[in-house]
């Protein structure tokens, strides 16, 4: 065994945290702050200049078809520091769905848009009454000769208001069970019927809900097969099945031991012990993330290892944030704004964040229930 | 990065869980739980050379790595084996350290030598683990490192049914004073939580196959009850927690092996996370018994009963994370 990633994997390191250093500068976070919005085109040009933004891609498509520890690394780092990466790394993720399921015109002239970070895609999966449950959605897509009529509501749909298209998930036959009725699209956010609504959450995220109304689009717009759509959409979650929160209870805990440090509480046992379980929580969470990217690197297939690297994340930073506000007392209360907040506000700000991460890119109930039932082998 | 284990390792491992397999099922559990050990065990265990293996080739042993020690004492606490494993090793380890003579006789089988986790105040050294079945039991008292022969009856009953004893230390060889009695000392604390973080790893593992078993079998209301969520998701909070625990340890025992300035913090996370993983396990997994979790004919109550005797004797979870702190920050 080895548990040292490697020295071009640690140089990759020392050059992101420089470049990151550099990069994402106090007027920088504001803007980020003030606008609840996680992009930014400039930041996201200086990654594609020296090749870190689509760094699992294969060359060919436009990537940097680099090793999955290289890839592992960049988003440790990326991550660590809350870098602009959310519309992005979504739209990346649909056009690697594109690639794979799209037409020859969204392969030709969308994915390269989305790696040249010139387009934006939004998911379009969940709904106001389908949430985990996404198969089960309602917005209705009604063939018409060459055209589809689509009608319904999509929920967290994410910068929609800066996207250019959104990948829907429809109902296309009502009559099949629930997971062969469904058809995927590609649709532009401009088109007539679609209108988009701010939804504002507690992280400071702008998120919004997407209406459809009466809105006509050319069958050239659909991904995959007609009632296809279970099919491109499990392929397309399958990435999210590796989502980790790791770099983030790493970013806290740097952030609460700088705390400790200049406040002398240090010193104080009790602040050690809370310090070292954060700690383990850190080591743990890479580690089960870092199991992942050595089976990709070694082509073992995984089975809940994604799960268990997204559960304990998420989980830890949820409990770890409580934690760590609970130990600073009354000034880890003062938001960013405030000059005399704790760390740039950014332990009461983790706090609120991390509620989400137990319940996007699949809640910590489906994470149990996958790790339960394909891991541990109980009835479903 | 590289999770593989070696052959030799994988052979190791196939050896170990066929002789715990053979010489600690349950039963035999059980008939030791009086003094806590069963000395057949003992002799397979010294047969297939566990003292030996924890001491490096130049002073007579096999020059095992620590990641090897470790994946024996996860064999050894998937059967929560009644036997002092991980005391003698880490014992006959801080002979050697100290370069005392003594070790030959611990590596001939003449003595039986155990080391005290806390410093002797007053004169004795409280609830030193595998002490009863001990001939010495290596103590820091003051500044010295001393052995310390064990007389007989000190020894009580506990929690754990382990074979422990609270141990006199006057008149107590020295063998070391100073820094160094100090350093060794806290080196071998290091490997016993580490060593016993892997054995906690093992049972916490076991204990959660046994309660997914139970829960696949039992009906309840017309279907087996692990289909039932508010069993199935804590196991699979607990598997999670113990496949980190476990590769937690293992980039420990790696630490240690290549002596990295990570190890002593790394030692520590891994005994209090492991801690609380396997008794979380064994909780849970006692839990879905019902009634018959309670009753001592089943088996995951020695489980139960390990997961919190066995690291008592050094410490709780909290201890471990401030130690680890320690290491991280320096000392205060």
């Amino acid at each position: 065994m080895d548990f040292r990633l490697g020295d071009n994997a640690d140089s990759l390191r020392a050059a992101l945290r420089a470049y990151l250093d550099e990069a994402l500068t106090d007027e920088v976070e504001e803007r980020l702050y003030r606008s609840g919005v996680s992009h930014d085109a400039d930041f996201i040009g200086g990654l594609i200049d020296r090749g870190w933004f689509a760094p699992a891609w294969s060359e060919d498509l436009g990537g940097a078809g680099l090793d999955p520890t290289s890839v592992m690394v960049i988003f440790e780092e990326l991550n660590r520091r809350e870098a602009p990466m959310y519309a992005t790394s979504v739209s990346l993720m649909v056009a690697k769905a594109l690639v794979k399921f799209g037409t020859d015109e969204m392969r030709r002239e969308i994915v390269p848009a989305v790696l040249r970070a010139e387009t934006i895609c939004v998911l379009g999966f969940t709904e106001p009454e389908a949430g985990s449950d996404v198969a089960n959605a309602q917005t209705r897509a009604v063939r018409d000769g060459d055209e589809w009529m689509i009608n319904g509501s999509k929920m967290f749909t994410t910068n929609a208001q800066l996207g250019d298209y959104i990948y829907l998930l429809t109902r296309s036959n009502p009559d099949e069970r629930k997971h062969r009725g469904l058809t995927t699209f590609l649709v532009p956010l401009d088109h007539p019927g679609i209108e988009v609504q701010a939804v504002h959450t507690i992280s400071g995220e702008r998120t919004n809900i997407v209406y459809f109304n009466d809105v006509r689009v050319p069958d050239s717009a659909r991904i995959g097969d007609v009632d296809g759509g279970w099919s491109v959409l499990t392929a397309s979650l399958m990435d999210e099945q590796m989502a980790s929160f790791a770099p983030w209870i790493v970013r806290l805990l740097e952030e609460v031991e700088a705390w400790a440090a200049e406040t002398g509480r240090i010193d104080d046992p009790g602040v050690r012990e809370r310090l070292g379980r954060v700690a383990a929580q850190v080591e743990v969470a890479l580690l089960l993330r870092r199991r992942c990217t050595w089976m990709d690197e070694e082509g073992i297939t995984r089975n809940v290892e994604g799960p268990m690297a997204k559960l304990f994340s998420s989980e830890s930073l949820t409990q770890a944030s409580q934690d760590m506000f609970d130990l600073i007392g009354p000034d880890a209360l003062r938001s960013y704004p405030d000059p005399e907040a704790v760390r740039g506000g950014r332990i009461e700000y983790m706090m609120r964040f991390a509620l989400g991460t137990t319940i996007y890119a699949g809640t910590s109930e489906i994470q149990r229930t996958q790790i339960a039932q394909r891991g541990l082998g109980l009835p479903r | 990065m590289d999770l593989r284990l070696s052959a030799e390792q994988d052979q190791l491992v196939d050896a170990f869980r066929s002789l715990y397999a053979k010489h600690a099922p349950p039963d035999r559990v059980r008939d030791a739980e009086l003094v806590g050990h069963d000395p057949e065990l003992w002799s397979q265990l010294q047969g297939l050379g566990v003292i030996e293996m924890a001491i490096d080739e130049d002073r007579g042993g096999w020059g095992a790595s620590m990641l090897d020690l470790a994946l024996v004492a996860e064999q050894h606490g998937r059967h929560v084996a009644p036997a002092p494993l991980i005391e003698r090793q880490v014992a006959a380890r801080a002979l050697a350290r100290l370069e005392s003579p003594r070790l030959d006789d611990v590596l001939s089988g003449d003595r039986v030598t155990s080391i005290a986790l806390h410093p002797s105040v007053d004169g004795v050294a409280p609830a030193v683990p595998a002490a009863s079945v001990a001939d010495d039991v290596l103590v820091l008292v003051g500044d010295a490192l001393c052995l310390v022969p064990v007389s007989a009856g000190s020894a009580f009953e506990n929690l754990g049914s382990m074979p422990l004893a609270d141990v006199g230390t006057d008149g107590g060889e020295v063998l070391e004073g100073g820094a160094v009695a100090r350093q060794v000392f806290e080196t071998a604390l290091d490997e016993w939580l580490l060593l016993t973080a892997a054995a906690l790893i093992g049972l916490g593992a076991r204990a959660l196959e046994i309660g997914v078993e139970y829960a696949r079998e039992r009906i309840a209301f017309g279907v087996p009850i692990g289909s039932f969520q508010a069993l199935s998701h804590p196991f699979a909070d607990s598997a999670a927690a113990l496949d980190g625990a476990r590769l937690l340890a293992y980039e420990a025992a790696w630490a240690v092996d290549e002596d990295t300035d990570r190890a002593r913090e790394l030692a520590a996370l891994a005994f209090a996370f492991g801690s609380e993983s396997a008794r979380d396990a064994s909780y849970r997994s006692l839990h879905v018994h019902g009634g018959y979790g309670f009753m001592l004919e089943y088996d995951i109550q020695l489980y139960w009963r390990r997961a919190r005797a066995w690291p008592a004797v050094w410490g709780a979870p909290p201890d471990g994370y401030r130690r680890a702190a320690d290491a991280r920050h320096g000392r205060r």
